[in-house]
């Protein structure tokens, strides 16, 4: 696999770790009234889609920098590429 | 040299002959020529024996699609099974031997197989050995393993020596055929980079196959041509010799390139992971065959491989040659052979009105070939007319062709199905190949004309250049004159109750797909498992198509509606030793060396393995000659005087910015924000599910500068996880991250006398009395008249201790330094194993008790993790299941025979509980002889611990059959205050 690094152009996955679904970015408030039940759903429940699905990649070989990598899950086509710190400041306007 | 059946054209250079031994005879060939091209030369008909019935079996094709012909190849050291004939460049001293036969290829005592091949039937093995189950494991297994199977490995280790590499390009080409070279050429004259690979160790493809014209030259002649110019560009790499067996993601290929034997290259084979933007599939086509009764024997081959043995080594199979087609292309090998003045005795046409110009040979119409006859060799066959009657035909060569598959293979690699096309009955490469890029073009794209060939060749180039922002150069296309390809779809004869053969390689006959549809394996991957069609080494190249038509025509199904073959990398069969290539031991798992190895070694240090690290585990001195000895004395040093040890593996992290403070407070359980400067702290890592991820000290240097220090093991982790903390969740903090790791060594100083040692190696102007440098003080100081250093007052033995960091580049002095300079206290450089007894003996906590599965309760913290912040871990870590007053709790083991061992990893019983799973309250992670306490101690979590002190219980092993009486006591064995640690 190759992933276009916004930085750093096309890289080889083998620079790469892979982490998870890109859903831990919505890391639930700790001081909620249900916080536990948030979390446990953060923790443990995924959507599994049969498609495109975001996902979290960090570029361990690399410049360190975390991913946020858009793959479709039938044909393992990388749409988009994006740096973490990006999406997470949009989400947070 | 008789090799009557030889001509003089071909790829063969008839000047250069080659030795070679098969079955221990002596044989002469040709530079050039293939083990199997060589074999009909010598009219060696009678290669192999098959799989299951131990039939007689000769060469069938002349490609690595061959079924049959397979052979070992003998080496000095080891040996190849299963290697392919048809394949095989022969070289000098080549040995080679048929396989699945003994005594010999010619007396097989296996063939008895045969005559009970009723009995053999498809799911035979499932049907057979059912029952009783114990009987499996003990006996069936291992009589189908020693009556199954092909060749057999020669258990030696191989000595080839291989490499992995990888390579880039714009355009790749996969096969020097027609199609291949002449987009390599386009691709190559217009700039691209390009890479064209071929699996033979020619290039040129079907046209060696061939007797051709192109654009006024013979077929070799325009081969060479483009292959000099295409040499001459320095963007254009060709590779022969070199097969690409998977295709995977986003232009990725898997290719194997092997080395010439002839040629004393350094290395035999050579893994390439080519990597490509745009790729092109020019695979060419594979013949298939037509099953009849007894269509396996030794003279019955692919009608296209004899044209192939003619026109590229120049060997004529037989002298009475018949054929069998439902197409016109094998209309050309008969052809081919009249032309030489072979005698081709018949061509057996299924089809009702072929297409027949001027030829003269005999044509039987409407007509199929029921059975052969002949033992170890075709002696002639029997040909059913339209009529319905049969009579024998007497050939000692049959070509059989039941149309052409394109080679498709690697187009499915990445899941993609092909497509049925009813013009040529077959399958061509689906066009989905989104995330990889391939197009498939010519025969492999079903255009079994050379022209149009060409066309769709240089269709497909034209738009891929264009789509790479390359522009074309002019070019010249080659022309050719046209060829007829009609076909009409014949899958198998229906005459005859004989078995008739679909997948050689495999045994499986058209009886035993009957035999699988009729108990219900109807779907294309139920009926492959129960049969094992097409899962030979050759994995049904030739068999596939014709085994899915079968279950098609049994279903009264269309063949697309049946279902589609998928094919899996890897193409051909690879050896693993391409794979593992030189990573090997240490280049497989390289050592990291601490800062004080080289001073260790020279100190007699013995060495372990922790993780990648090599580290000093313990120090053997004159008289010691049991490792105990070393490791007592090393602890008794430490306790009553002063020790150092390099903990350097520790993971270090340098947290720096505005923000640092309140980023570590999220990331420790236990409260941070009060750190002061000039204090280090304990701090508990929990992952965000409540469990404990690791344990270390952060220490505060300045305002907005500290450092975090994790366990060896888990340095990178922790480090990933902060990465991930700052980017993903808290982008907005002021903070900066880095390893310091390797940068900075770090050697803790630990007994009564450390701050004795400490005090003179340390510069006058700093004071590290008890009141100015008390426990869990820090400061950046400087020592031995002027380096920087980082002192820390932290212990992890007990005792009054300090951590000094120092640049790694200094590490040996500072080694040196330290002997001699703590001559006068006895000082003594102690290793892991020590350390390990020490913190063991204090109660700490390491690797063995952090081992993923336990809370911060269970480890007697479960107070330290403050519910008035946010960190990670602390909303999970407050469940219910984690906190539990009688779950498991981390206690201290004691025998009550001091002399006996504890063994790690034996589990706690109550005295009176029979040993069960249901009675089992925990088990011990850590034990060791403690030379302070004179007895042997362990650590452990057990259930309701913290309540059971004082209690006797019992530590079982039930592997090593060992019992040990203990009593539960605090973890904490020694300074259980820590008065030592603060004096």
């Amino acid at each position: 696999m190759i992933i276009e690094h916004p930085l750093l152009g096309p890289r080889d996955i083998h620079e790469f770790v892979y982490v998870g679904d890109a859903s831990l970015l919505n890391r639930p408030k700790w001081d909620s009234k249900d916080a536990e039940q948030k979390f446990y759903e953060y923790m443990y429940l995924r959507k599994n889609p049969a498609g495109i699905h975001q996902e979290l990649w960090f570029h361990q070989q690399g410049d360190r920098s975390w991913l946020v990598v858009s793959r479709n899950t039938l044909t393992h086509e990388i749409v988009k590429v994006d740096l973490v710190s990006n999406i997470v400041k949009e989400m947070n306007l | 040299m008789k090799q009557s059946n030889r001509t003089n054209f071909g790829l063969i250079d008839y000047n250069k002959k080659i030795n070679f031994e098969f079955n221990g005879e002596s044989y002469i060939g040709l530079e050039g020529d293939t083990l199997a091209s060589a074999l009909i030369a010598n009219e060696v008909k009678l290669i192999a024996r098959s799989f299951k019935y131990h039939r007689p079996r000769g060469i069938f094709s002349a490609g690595s699609e061959e079924p049959s012909a397979l052979v070992e190849l003998i080496h000095k050291d080891y040996s190849e099974p299963n290697t392919k004939a048809t394949t095989i460049e022969l070289y000098e001293g080549l040995k080679a031997k048929s396989q699945n036969c003994w005594p010999s290829v010619k007396y097989d005592f296996m063939s008895i197989n045969d005559k009970f091949s009723n009995f053999l039937i498809a799911g035979f093995y499932y049907k057979t050995f059912m029952w009783p189950s114990f009987f499996w494991e003990k006996i069936y297994e291992p009589l189908i393993r020693r009556a199954a199977g092909l060749g057999k490995l020669s258990t030696k280790g191989t000595v080839r020596i291989s490499e992995k590499g990888f390579l880039h390009c714009d355009l790749l080409v996969i096969g020097s055929g027609p199609s291949g070279l002449i987009s390599a050429y386009i691709a190559g004259l217009s700039g691209a980079n390009v890479i064209l690979v071929e699996e033979d160790y020619v290039f040129g493809g079907n046209i060696n196959n061939e007797e051709v014209i192109i654009s006024k030259l013979s077929g070799k002649e325009w081969v060479n041509f483009l292959i000099t110019e295409l040499k001459k560009l320095s963007n254009v790499r060709c590779m022969s010799r070199t097969c690409v067996i998977g295709m995977f993601d986003h232009g990725n290929f898997g290719v194997i390139e092997t080395f010439d034997k002839a040629v004393n290259s350094k290395i035999d084979q050579m893994f390439w992971k080519i990597i490509s933007k745009k790729t092109m599939l020019c695979t060419g086509a594979i013949e298939r065959l037509i099953p009849f009764q007894n269509n396996d024997r030794p003279g019955i081959m692919l009608s296209g491989s004899i044209r192939s043995y003619l026109n590229r080594w120049g060997v004529i199979v037989g002298k009475k040659v018949a054929i069998f087609t439902n197409n016109d292309d094998a209309y050309s090998t008969a052809k081919n052979l009249i032309s030489l003045g072979v005698n081709v005795v018949g061509i057996v046409d299924t089809r009702e009105n072929p297409n027949i110009d001027n030829l003269n040979i005999k044509v039987f119409k409407s007509a199929q070939v029921t059975n052969s006859r002949g033992s170890l060799a075709l002696q002639g066959v029997d040909v059913m007319l339209k009529n319905g009657k049969i009579f024998y035909l007497e050939c000692d060569t049959l070509g059989v062709s039941g149309g052409w598959n394109p080679n498709i293979h690697l187009s499915c690699h990445t899941g993609v199905k092909p497509e049925w096309q009813n013009d040529i009955s077959a399958f061509i490469p689906g066009k989905n190949n989104i995330s990889t890029h391939l197009k498939a073009v010519g025969a492999a794209n079903g255009f079994f004309d050379l022209n149009q060939c060409f066309l769709s060749a240089e269709n497909t180039v034209v738009q891929l250049l264009s789509e790479l922002n390359i522009s074309i150069k002019k070019y010249d296309m080659p022309k050719t004159e046209e060829k007829s390809i009609n076909i009409e779809p014949f899958w198998y004869v229906k005459n005859g109750n004989k078995r008739k053969w679909v997948d050689l390689q495999n045994d499986v006959t058209v009886k035993d797909i009957k035999l699988a549809y009729r108990e219900n394996f109807r779907s294309v991957e139920h009926l492959k498992r129960y049969t094992t069609l097409g899962m030979g080494t050759d994995q049904g190249k030739t068999s596939n198509v014709t085994g899915l038509a079968i279950l098609a025509d049994l279903s009264n199904k269309d063949i697309p509606d049946v279902g589609t073959t998928v094919f899996r990398p890897p193409y051909i069969p690879v050896s693993l030793d391409v794979f593992v290539g030189s990573s090997q031991a240490t280049q497989f798992k390289p050592y990291r060396l601490t800062p004080s190895h080289d001073w260790a070694k020279e100190n007699g240090a013995t060495f372990i393995d922790a993780g990648l690290w090599l580290r000093a585990q313990w120090y053997i001195q004159k008289n010691e000659n049991h490792w105990r000895m070393s490791v007592d004395r090393e602890v008794n040093a430490v306790r009553n005087s002063v020790g150092f040890c390099d903990v350097s593996t520790l993971g270090k992290i340098d947290i720096q910015g505005k923000d640092a403070l309140s980023f570590i407070n999220k990331i420790y359980c236990n409260g941070f924000s009060k750190l002061p400067i000039g204090k280090t702290r304990y701090g508990l890592m929990l992952r965000e599910d409540g469990l404990v991820m690791d344990d270390g000290t952060t220490a505060r240097l300045d305002e907005n500068h500290f450092i975090m220090t994790t366990t060896t093991v888990n340095a990178e982790r922790v480090y990933r996880h902060l990465e991930f903390c700052h980017q993903c969740l808290w982008p907005d903090m002021d903070v900066q991250l880095i390893s310091i790791t390797d940068a900075w060594s770090q050697i803790a100083i630990a007994g009564p006398n450390s701050r004795q040692l400490i005090s003179k190696i340390i510069d006058p102007q700093y004071d590290v009395s008890n009141e100015n440098f008390p426990f869990m003080a820090c400061k950046e100081v400087s020592i031995c008249g002027g380096f920087k250093a980082r002192l820390f007052r932290i212990s992890f033995s007990g005792e009054l201790a300090y951590e000094i960091a120092i640049p790694t580049q200094y590490t040996k002095s500072f080694m040196s330094y330290l002997m001699e300079i703590g001559k006068e206290e006895n000082i003594t450089p102690y290793g892991t194993e020590a350390l390990s007894v020490m913190r063991i003996e204090k109660g700490h906590v390491a690797g063995a008790e952090l081992n993923g599965t336990v809370s911060a309760t269970n480890l007697n913290m479960g107070k330290m993790v403050s519910s008035i912040k946010d960190s990670i871990g602390m909303v999970l870590s407050k469940r219910e299941g984690l906190n539990l007053i009688d779950g498991p709790r981390l206690v201290g083991l004691k025998p009550k025979k001091p002399n006996e061992q504890i063994i790690s990893g034996s589990h706690l019983f109550n005295l009176k509980d029979k040993l069960n799973a249901g009675n089992d309250l925990g088990y011990v992670t850590s034990s060791c002889y403690s030379p302070t306490l004179e007895s042997y101690i362990a650590l452990g979590f057990l259930k309701d611990g913290a309540n059971r002190y004082g209690d006797e219980i019992k530590v079982c092993n039930s592997l090593l059959n060992k019992e040990v009486l203990v009593e539960v006591c605090n973890p904490v064995f020694i300074d259980p205050n820590g008065d030592k640690l603060r004096g």
